[in-house]
């Protein structure tokens, strides 16, 4: 693809987002209703579930991506694993700040050993290993590899975990029920809203992650290049 | 096939050879598990009905840590003299490389296990009431977990920068299954219950090293390719 259609591209994808991102704010704070208990407080839901269910997705793209690369040996696979798990990470990050505000109102606590949040946090665990992996290596074949390798033994761990965790928390009394349930039909519209904006969020970051990592390759190219005429 | 069975015990005969006769490892990490113990029985009051609920927690933790300091230098001998480049050389199934290291790693760890659980007993004086036969199985799963996913981010870790300060970062959240399940089933074990919860554990257990074992071995070829 040629560098006008990409920036092309990022510049669309970049409004979508905004767009959209104005749509679910919209959608969060006029057309949801006011939930009757928590008020105000539940509104960081829909932000808590767009970015959890991104999150999710950027894993699982890094998962994707880490399979393609040890298969085809391709650098743009190695890019979009990278970038798409710092995104996951950021996402993850916005989760695990978002949750206990929540928490703190619905359940009077900012913290439970519940599985979906610890399996979060072993989540956000794992993805920022992945992160020290790949600035472990400054070569890099070798870093595309060895994260690679790391990005698929990780994905694998996390159902793992989940279940371990579940299991554990039987053997507890389940203080805290899952929540959610009965939503009410235009709770449900925003929330869908809110999903798709943060997706969209999330393409224009990978975007503009993957423009970057080119950047810095041609930067880098383009000083190799110079080394050799001028030594 | 016969050949790589042979091939498979040469692999870990030098690796255990190698430590019977320098003893640094060995010596290392059954001091450092000894150390840990003396810490926790500081930090918690040996006695204490508290100390009794966590025994099993402390025991994982200790073989865990135990357990680490050995990953570190299992691919440290590796490295020097270019050993690592020599076992490449050679005619063998990269495989091979890697279930060698498993199978080491799971017989130094066991050995340094068998050494310190009479310990805590006595140190802590724990009341024995369990169930052995259980106890064993739990120890036998949560060590082979542990060297499977060990060995194979051990070498992982070998080929970044940072190397031996990145190790326990990445092993511990990938690990968290085997520890659940191991302090879950431990204490299960001690306090004789094998029931269905018990045998939940073990098939945890099973299934996760079963997953790992498989998928480390697949992926470990890409950790060694020059």
């Amino acid at each position: 693809m040629s560098a006008g259609k990409v920036h092309a591209g990022r510049r669309l994808s970049g409004w979508v987002a905004a767009v959209l991102m104005l749509v679910a704010l919209y959608a969060i704070f006029f057309y949801a209703p006011l939930e009757q208990t928590m008020r105000e407080v539940q509104k960081i839901f829909y932000i808590h579930v767009g970015t959890a269910w991104n999150a999710f997705l950027a894993f699982f793209i890094v998962f994707l991506a880490s399979l393609l690369y040890l298969r085809k040996r391709e650098e743009r696979w190695d890019d979009l694993a990278a970038v798409s798990a710092e995104i996951g990470v950021l996402f993850t990050t916005m989760v695990l700040l978002t949750g206990p505000i929540w928490a703190k109102s619905a359940w009077n606590t900012w913290w439970t050993w519940e599985p979906r949040l610890t399996t979060t946090l072993v989540l956000w665990f794992i993805y920022l290993a992945y992160l020290l992996v790949r600035a472990g290596v400054v070569e890099e074949t070798r870093r595309a590899t060895i994260a690679a390798a790391f990005g698929i033994i990780g994905f694998a761990d996390v159902p793992v975990v989940y279940l371990s965790v579940r299991w554990w928390r039987l053997s507890h009394p389940i203080i805290f029920g899952g929540g959610g349930g009965g939503l009410h039909p235009a709770m449900l519209v925003a929330l869908i809203i809110s999903v798709f904006a943060f997706t969209a969020l999330y393409l224009y970051l990978l975007q503009m992650g993957l423009t970057v990592r080119q950047l810095e390759r041609r930067v880098r190219h383009l000083k190799e290049g110079w080394r050799e005429r001028y030594e | 096939m016969r050949q790589a069975w042979e091939q498979l015990r040469a692999l870990i005969w030098k690796d255990l050879a190698l430590e019977l006769r320098t003893k640094d490892m060995l010596s290392a990490m059954l001091i450092f598990s000894f150390l840990v113990m003396v810490v926790f029985a500081f930090a918690l009051r040996p006695e204490a009905a508290t100390t009794r609920a966590v025994f099993p927690g402390i025991l994982w933790v200790d073989f865990s840590f135990a357990g680490l300091l050995g990953l570190n230098r299992a691919f440290a001998h590796e490295r020097a003299n270019d050993c690592l480049t020599g076992l490449l050389l050679a005619p063998l199934d990269p495989v091979l490389i890697y279930a060698a290291k498993v199978i080491s790693n799971f017989l130094f760890l066991a050995l340094v296990e068998a050494i310190s659980l009479p310990l805590f007993f006595a140190f802590f004086n724990y009341p024995w009431s369990g169930a052995a036969a259980a106890l064993l199985a739990i120890l036998f799963l949560g060590t082979l977990g542990f060297a499977a996913v060990g060995t194979f981010l051990a070498a992982l870790a070998a080929n970044t920068r940072t190397g031996e300060v990145l190790l326990p970062l990445i092993l511990f959240p990938v690990l968290v299954p085997v520890l659940l399940a191991a302090v879950q089933g431990t204490a299960l074990a001690l306090a004789g219950q094998t029931g269905p919860a018990l045998a939940a554990w073990l098939r945890l257990l099973a299934v996760y090293d079963i997953i790992f074992c498989v998928l480390a071995a697949l992926l470990f070829p890409y950790l060694l390719e020059p």
